[in-house]
């Protein structure tokens, strides 16, 4: 359904950067979390 | 392909962040709260709807196709809003949001589920968990970056129209690595050989059949009753935490109760992953055990000491919620055990009317009865006492109705391409 997949480090590349285009995002909505949540043993 | 699934489970995962925009959209369009909900309550029907309808042409047209419709249906819903904010027409923002983006959630909450299941037939429930952990995770960015962008833009129709453009945009290019990386692995890849993606002892059943076994209804209540029970410490979990401890030497502050739901989306999250990948070990129908059983405990405790002890609460609540999440997450494998991968997305997209169902019959519930006794004149952890026992009694429903379930009968079975019903 999809062209050959890239191979060998090309690969590995990919994997790098598709995961951190998903885990940057949801880092900083971690990092928000987190700020508020403290409010429930310091508010 | 887990960051293919998580781009777009991570960006529809935005419809539990409506609320960043009700009051912008109350005071600039001059709109009441109920009116201000319904782009998320119809996004949310929507949701139910296409998950039910198009799962079929999800599996017919493959993941790649699925996170396209989902991409442009979701996107071209923030653009209409926009056009809608900005002239001022809000039933723009309703057909936008709620009618077409809500398309965009169902087609895109099942559009990686059977796929991730090919990649990862030994673990099933870690794979599905992964995505529909994204879906969880959509409203913790989106809920800051919203209310950012709205400071920035302003609060008044153009700079709700400015930033409901950004997010067209942005959510476009965001869910295109998934529209790009996704794709069904080769029999070689993977372990998408026939025997492993087939349900347990080698079963494949079509949607159409499944939706005609006990077995399918049967986890349907199991979902309405696990969800149903989340929704109820959820709809109301800041009054909540803020009335039970409101005649305690240590009251509970506004900011201190927004620490909480804080802490209740974290723990969703987390049983999401971590619950349904513990599903892939101790199994499903134990999984769920655990779920209903320890849920309806956890409930017990709430109800019968909750007002003694803060920690107590909290906890209690939290492995509700975490419980709440691993529902969801674990469902598509438990489906996968049960129909094969055949057509699990489609199956899946039926199954997700419990979702719907529950989202109405929670609230309602919660809502109702703490409206009603405070009328007669209760306050305090008295107003959700009731609440919290027939929550234990939903629960009760869900564990008898998951120890019903039982490998699926042959007759409904498809045997090599080709549906064969045996003799009844």
């Amino acid at each position: 359904m999809s062209p050959n997949p890239p191979e060998g480090a090309g690969r590995r590349g990919l994997i790098a950067l598709s995961w951190l285009w998903v885990g940057a995002p949801l880092a900083y909505g971690l990092y928000e979390l987190v700020r508020k949540a403290t409010q429930l043993f310091t508010g | 392909m887990p960051p293919a699934a998580l781009s777009v489970h991570l960006s529809i995962g935005q419809a539990y962040a409506w609320s960043v925009f009700k009051a912008p959209l109350e005071s600039s369009l001059d709109i009441s709260g109920t009116l201000s909900a319904l782009p998320f309550q119809l996004g949310i029907v929507m949701l139910g709807l296409s998950a039910a309808f198009g799962g079929t042409l999800v599996e017919r047209n493959g993941p790649r196709w699925a996170m396209t419709v989902a991409l442009v249906c979701f996107s071209s819903g923030f653009l209409l809003s926009a056009l809608g904010a900005y002239t001022g027409q809000y039933w723009l923002i309703v057909l936008g949001y709620g009618f077409v983006g809500g398309i965009g959630l169902g087609i895109g909450y099942i559009s990686p589920v059977s796929t991730l299941i090919k990649w990862f037939p030994d673990r099933p429930g870690m794979a599905t968990g992964i995505a529909i952990m994204g879906f969880g995770g959509g409203a913790l960015i989106a809920s800051p970056w919203s209310t950012r962008m709205l400071e920035s833009f302003g609060s008044d129709s153009s700079g709700i129209a400015t930033a409901f453009l950004v997010h067209g945009l942005v959510y476009a290019l965001f869910m295109s690595l998934g529209v790009l990386l996704i794709r069904v692995p080769r029999p070689a890849e993977g372990g998408a050989a026939e025997d492993a993606t087939a349900g347990v002892g080698g079963v494949q059943v079509s949607a159409r059949d499944a939706v005609r076994t006990p077995q399918f209804w049967l986890l349907w209540l199991v979902l309405v009753m696990n969800v149903t029970a989340g929704i109820g410490i959820l709809e109301k979990a800041a009054p909540m935490i803020t009335d039970f401890f409101a005649g305690s030497s240590t009251p509970v502050s506004v900011s201190a109760a927004a620490g909480f739901v804080a802490l209740l989306s974290a723990a969703n999250m987390a049983g999401r992953i971590g619950w349904s990948s513990t599903s892939d070990l101790i199994g499903r129908k134990n999984v769920y055990r655990v779920y209903l059983g320890v849920g309806a405990l956890m409930y017990l405790l709430i109800a019968l000491f909750g007002d003694a002890s803060k920690p107590l609460f909290v906890l209690c609540a939290l492995v509700i919620l975490s419980f709440y999440g691993g529902g969801f997450a674990t469902i598509p494998a438990y489906l996968k055990d049960l129909f094969g991968t055949y057509q699990v997305g489609a199956i899946h997209g039926r199954l997700l009317t419990a979702w719907s169902t529950a989202g109405v019959l929670g609230p309602l519930i919660v809502n109702w009865i703490a409206d009603r006794q405070q009328e007669a004149g209760k306050e305090g952890p008295e107003l959700y006492g009731t609440s919290l026992f027939i929550m234990i009694g939903l629960l009760v429903v869900g564990f008898v109705a998951n120890e019903l379930v039982r490998p699926v009968h042959a007759k409904y079975h498809v045997k090599e391409g080709v549906h064969v019903p045996e003799p009844a």
